[in-house]
């Protein structure tokens, strides 16, 4: 499969949907629109997977890409919305850095994920490297996303979207066995019960979502 | 032949921008006014609108110069030329050796400056507010447009827009994620460029929110119809851009005949109407952004410009 | 040919000596800037005869050091450079014969032809010592015009600094020469070009040659003196500096690196050109879209252009480093281009500046205003620089960044990822600089000659005739001259071309128009400016029946803008833009980030009857991350220094026989080498 072919090229878009997606959730300020457009990427991933699974004739990516809508597009930006509305959190989130830096520090890493990715894959299939270099940027941008967020919720969106980028490069690898992409699923959906969990204790506690409030709390007991 | 059919072309694609311009401001205004529940005015109202205007004669402030009344002949021919090196319904007009895509930029600047000029002369506040911010914001979509420039250049090896669009409608060049993001990129310039919401309003009242209604306050009778004809032939100008580039099925190729401008006429059109009724529902489903939040957006124009050249990097690369 | 120009350098030297003779009177200041006309228009004639009818071999002058006869020669390059420097020179010596109503001071007419015959021996020289000897000379000379006028401190502030990096230069360019010569042991061009430097001796000479041409040229880095030194000088001689001086330290670089170190490079000696050339262009088109002082806004539109000219060039290496030899000619004759294009604007501008400030007393963007009522020639003939400053079609600086940007879009071509990417973000860059050029420009004519005057004296200024209009009227004709015919004039230039894109043979460009390779994009801007003449004369011919002729005057509209009360008849300066307040935008949006640009707003409290105050800067980055740490070093040093005015006589001839003892030891150990 090369350029011009068609299922070659709806990948590639579709690849590139959800890295574009992940400049979204750097660009955006206001928190509803970080979830919606987390869920958009989410739903993405999806499609992506299905896609594999035509192509590939597989039936456990379906499965997967069940899976990956009803938990990242659907059931986790629910949650979200309810915990932000619950919280009354409708301000905009405050970013550690500014929107226009932490936009170029991501196309410098998308650049180093590429100049990481094609010499190491030298001699594989043109299609795979250039989806790894993709889901690469992917992982890359979402901790990019966490460091550069001081809100707890927008570094719990930031991990969720660096699972992304994991999930697009194991449904790119041709024969990956179910059981792995459904433990990742399942580890992501613990991860953002934990984070919920943590979320709603420190807004007990604290009286702020700011991950910085708990610096000052360090070594406390009880 | 081939050159008279070039002429000929070049023409016929003259009489229909310089018409349908100021029809295409009224469809996309009377679509918009649909979509908020009103009536909204006729297609034909900016013709109405331009014939009043030409009627009366300008009043220039006292303390204007020759500036003002040169400007607005400026910007219009500026912008009547970029609009006839932009294909509308057939390749290969008369001007298509020159219709390259820095120069388009070039003339698109020497129209905007021309109107920063004009909003200085007269030595109003709001002049010089929508001046600076108009300038301010061509300093972000300028290179987001070369960026954009840059990705075609790679895939079809040209900067000409004839011979680009050429390209992409021989279709080898299949669908690929620089090429989405190169048009991300171009709809968000055109929309910078052509002064619509989200970057700024073209049917703003209020001054203060004002960038390029701003500019052109102190215009009136002629000078006004001037400007808005050509802010008219901009907007169509960049709609036939984005057709020509990323829509080019019905182009007319080079020497066709009168059957295949036919068809390519019937495809414009299409293509234009598509694109004014997603222009509307956009900016009718959209709100104004801050002044200040202008730079973030045209900054990720930019910068996704840069990706898109990024990626074109590794294919090529690959290939 | 090269009899002429050592006969001309001679006169510029015997001017520079007469010239006391000439300071008591007006008549001799005419006369001596007549002079330096004269021999500017001599220049160009020289260079214009090289380029076309082949350049002049090497010919040993009747003087020189006391090793080897001083050496002159004239290629396709140098000529290229000295015709750039009798364009500048003459208009600039015009402008200057207008200016000369009273008597000059001496400090002001002396060192003004040797500045001149300085940057000629530069351009002439076919060793490294003469080259040196010019380029000392030429430092030296505009450093005494910078000083000139002493008695404001700012002024002797920016000599200081311009001083200390001239110093600089010399100081990085004399070991470079130094180490291109000792291969060969010889300081004549065609002995270094023989046996060009290797190994880490090449990469010195590469960073020598940058830190020292570059200091000179005013990139970045090494920019900080430029916008405090060029404007200090009169107008004239700011003109010169920025249209010629800084076009001759592009042409000491191109010499080093192009020419004598050898025909061919390492692909990545691009890079470092391109990256200093894209920190030069931005910084420079940021910080004139800030500054509020006319001359001190030209300045910085200089680094910018010098930074569009260094793109040009550290492509023009990329692409011959990557044996793309048609693709770096491209390259080549874009920076060729825009550096004259350059020069004829820029001169133009500085020149219209220094009628400005002749007319209206005033440098500051906020006391001017209106001058087009007063100064319809000036303005007019700035506004056709302006133009091209801002990269307009069909004006002569749209031609040069056409070719630059072309050039730029084809860097891909060059396999490397790595350099992919970095000419991919010079082109963003580039683009940028270009975009904010045109913002500048906007803001210069805007303030200086539109809107209504901001003080009396701006609204009575009036202009002269005579030849500084001859100078700028000429100037702007040359700006939509070149702007019509690159294609001529790059032929003109093909030798040049042929020698910085490695033996190329330069595509014939066509009388028409430039092209950017065979089958590629063309830009035709005789067809251009036909066209759009064609149209705007249609539309007025067809509109002539429909509308009614002429204008009617009225006041101001503004949205309700009151009449001025009877104190101010012009209207309260204060209710249009500033010059403050049309560079907030672009100081929000970029300044922040590159030029720590601030805004502080004072409110007073609430009851007091102060003014909220808003005051807004910003610092240039070179200050507090190179002069600063420099300077604090050089205060360390100094104060470790002064520790040996405490030895002792046993402790003093313990340091000098060390020292002989050193010298011995390193002597011995070269002659075994």
């Amino acid at each position: 499969m090369t350029y011009g072919q068609l299922p070659y090229d709806i990948a590639h878009m579709l690849g590139g949907g959800v890295l574009l997606f992940s400049f979204v959730l750097l660009y955006q300020r206001r928190i509803t629109a970080v979830i919606n457009a987390f869920a958009m990427q989410g739903a993405l991933v999806a499609f992506a997977a299905a896609w594999q699974g035509v192509t590939q004739d597989a039936a456990g990516l379906f499965l997967t890409a069940a899976i990956a809508f009803g938990a990242k597009a659907v059931a986790i930006p629910l949650v979200l919305r309810a915990m932000v509305r619950r919280l009354d959190l409708e301000r905009g989130v405050e970013t550690a850095l500014g929107i226009g830096p932490s936009m170029i520090a991501g196309v410098g890493l998308v650049g180093l994920a590429i100049l990481v990715v094609l010499p190491a894959t030298t001699g594989v299939h043109a299609l795979a490297r250039e989806d790894l270099a993709l889901s690469l940027s992917v992982v890359l941008l979402g901790m990019l996303m966490m460091i550069t967020r001081r809100n707890v919720i927008g570094q719990v969106i930031g991990l969720m979207s660096l699972e992304n980028g994991l999930l697009l490069a194991a449904i790119g690898a041709a024969g990956m066995p179910l059981v792995v992409e459904l433990s990742t699923a399942a580890l992501v959906l613990v991860l953002a019960i934990v984070a919920a969990v943590i979320a709603l204790e420190m807004r007990e506690r604290l009286q702020s979502l700011d991950t910085h409030a708990l610096q000052d709390h360090r070594g406390e007991q009880g | 032949m081939q050159a008279f059919i070039g002429i000929l072309t070049q023409l016929l694609h003259a009489a229909l921008i310089l018409i349908a311009a100021p029809l295409l401001t009224g469809l996309v205004r009377l679509l918009k006014a649909r979509l908020m529940g009103r009536r909204g005015p006729h297609p034909l109202q900016p013709w109405h609108d331009l014939r009043k205007l030409l009627l009366k004669r300008p009043v220039v402030a006292e303390t204007a110069s020759a500036v003002t009344i040169f400007a607005p002949w400026v910007a219009v021919g500026a912008a009547m030329l970029a609009a006839l090196l932009v294909p509308s319904f057939a390749r290969g007009m008369a001007l298509a050796p020159i219709a390259d895509l820095i120069l388009i930029a070039g003339l698109l600047a020497l129209g905007r400056i021309a109107m920063a000029l004009a909003g200085l002369d007269a030595g109003t506040p709001f002049g010089g507010l929508g001046a600076a911010r108009e300038m301010a914001f061509a300093a972000f979509a300028e290179p987001a447009l070369i960026l954009a420039t840059l990705s075609f250049a790679i895939i079809a090896g040209n900067t000409n827009l004839d011979a680009i669009a050429g390209a992409f409608q021989d279709g080898a060049v299949g669908v690929r994620v620089s090429l989405a993001l190169s048009l991300l990129v171009l709809l968000a310039v055109a929309v910078a460029e052509n002064a619509r919401i989200p970057v700024d309003n073209p049917a703003t009242h209020l001054e203060l929110t004002m960038v390029h209604e701003a500019m052109i306050l102190e215009a009136s009778g002629r000078h006004l119809a001037l400007w808005d004809y050509q802010a008219s032939l901009r907007l169509t100008l960049w709609l036939a851009l984005i057709a020509a580039l990323f829509l080019p099925f019905g182009l007319a190729a080079p020497g066709a005949g009168p059957l295949a401008w036919a068809l390519g006429l019937a495809a414009f059109l299409l293509k234009m109407g598509g694109l004014a009724l997603a222009l509307a529902v956009f900016e009718s489903a959209i709100a104004k952004m801050r002044v200040f939040r202008v730079p973030e957006f045209l900054g990720a124009a930019l910068l996704l410009g840069l990706l898109a050249a990024v990626f074109l990097f590794v294919s090529t690369g690959l290939a | 040919m090269l009899t002429a120009l050592a006969l001309l350098l001679a006169a510029m030297l015997l001017l520079g000596l007469l010239a006391p003779l000439a300071a008591a009177t007006v008549l001799g200041a005419r006369l001596l800037y007549t002079g330096t006309a004269a021999g500017a228009i001599g220049f160009a004639l020289v260079a214009l005869a090289a380029l076309l009818g082949g350049g002049a071999e090497a010919a040993p002058l009747p003087v020189g050091p006391p090793w080897a006869p001083a050496l002159l020669a004239l290629d396709g390059l140098s000529a290229w450079f000295l015709l750039i420097l009798g364009i500048t020179g003459t208009a600039s010596s015009l402008a200057a014969l207008g200016h000369a109503v009273g008597p000059q001071p001496a400090r002001v007419l002396v060192p003004w032809p040797l500045f001149l015959g300085g940057m000629g021996l530069t351009l002439a020289a076919a060793d490294g010592f003469t080259l040196l000897l010019g380029f000392e000379a030429m430092s030296l000379a505009s450093w005494a015009l910078v000083a000139a006028d002493h008695d404001r401190a700012e002024n002797r502030e920016a000599a200081r600094l311009y001083l200390a990096f001239a110093v600089v230069s010399a100081a990085c360019l004399i070991p470079a020469v130094g180490l291109l010569a000792a291969g060969p042991r010889d300081f004549a061009f065609a002995a270094l070009r023989d046996s060009p430097p290797d190994g880490w001796r090449a990469v010195a000479v590469l960073a020598l040659a940058l830190a020292g041409a570059g200091a000179k040229a005013g990139l970045a880095p090494l920019h900080a003196w430029l916008p405090l030194a060029h404007p200090a000088a009169p107008s004239h001689v700011s003109a010169v500096m920025s249209g010629a001086m800084t076009k001759v330290a592009l042409y000491v670089l191109c010499r080093i690196l192009f020419d004598l170190c050898g025909p061919a490079q390492p692909l990545w000696w691009g890079l470092p050109l391109l990256a200093l050339g894209a920190a030069s262009a931005l910084i420079g088109a940021l910080r004139a879209n800030l500054e509020g002082d006319t001359k001190t806004l030209l300045a910085c539109s200089t680094i910018e252009n010098v930074g569009l000219v260094t793109i040009g060039l550290g492509l023009a290496l990329a692409f011959r480093g990557a044996d793309l030899a048609p693709l770096a000619a491209l390259a080549a004759g874009a920076a060729l281009l825009h550096a004259l294009n350059h020069s004829v604007f820029k001169t133009l501008l500085f020149l219209g500046a220094g009628e400005v400030l002749q007319a209206a007393l005033s440098r500051r963007l906020d006391r001017l205003g209106g001058l087009i009522r007063g100064m319809p020639w000036t303005a007019g003939a700035v506004l056709v620089g302006v133009g091209a400053a801002a990269a307009l079609p069909p004006l002569s600086g749209f031609a040069s960044e056409w070719l630059l940007l072309q050039a730029l879009l084809a860097g891909w071509r060059i396999g490397e990822f790595g350099v992919q990417i970095s000419v991919a973000a010079a082109t963003a860059v580039a683009a940028l600089a270009a975009a904010l050029a045109a913002a500048a420009m906007v803001r210069f004519f805007g303030l200086a000659f539109l809107g209504r005057p901001r003080t009396p004296r701006a609204a009575g200024a009036t202009e002269h005739g005579g030849p500084a209009r001859v100078a700028l009227v000429g100037l702007a004709a040359l700006t939509v001259l070149f702007g019509l015919l690159p294609g001529p004039l790059l032929d003109l230039g093909a030798e040049a071309v042929r020698l910085l894109s490695g033996g190329a043979l330069a595509t014939r460009w066509q009388v028409t128009g430039l092209s950017a390779g065979d089958g590629v994009a063309r830009y035709l801007p005789l067809a251009v400016a036909l066209l759009l003449a064609l149209l705007v004369a249609g539309l007025a011919l067809g509109l002539r029946r429909r509308s009614p002729p002429g204008v009617v005057l009225g006041p101001a509209w503004a949205c309700g803008f009151i009449a001025p009360p009877p104190h101010l008849p012009l209207g309260d300066p204060a209710t249009q833009p500033s010059a403050a307040g049309l560079a907030q935008p672009l100081g929000r949006m970029l300044g922040g980030a590159v030029l720590a640009a601030e805004e502080r707003v004072t409110m007073p409290d609430p009851g007091e009857t102060a003014p909220a105050r808003i005051e807004s800067g910003f610092r240039d980055p070179s200050f507090p991350w190179l002069l600063q740490p420099v300077a604090r070093l050089r205060d360390a040093l100094a104060t470790r220094a002064e520790r040996l005015r405490d030895l002792g006589i046993r402790q003093c001839l313990m340091l000098t026989f060390g020292l002989l003892v050193l010298l011995l030891a390193l002597v011995a150990m070269l002659e075994r080498q």
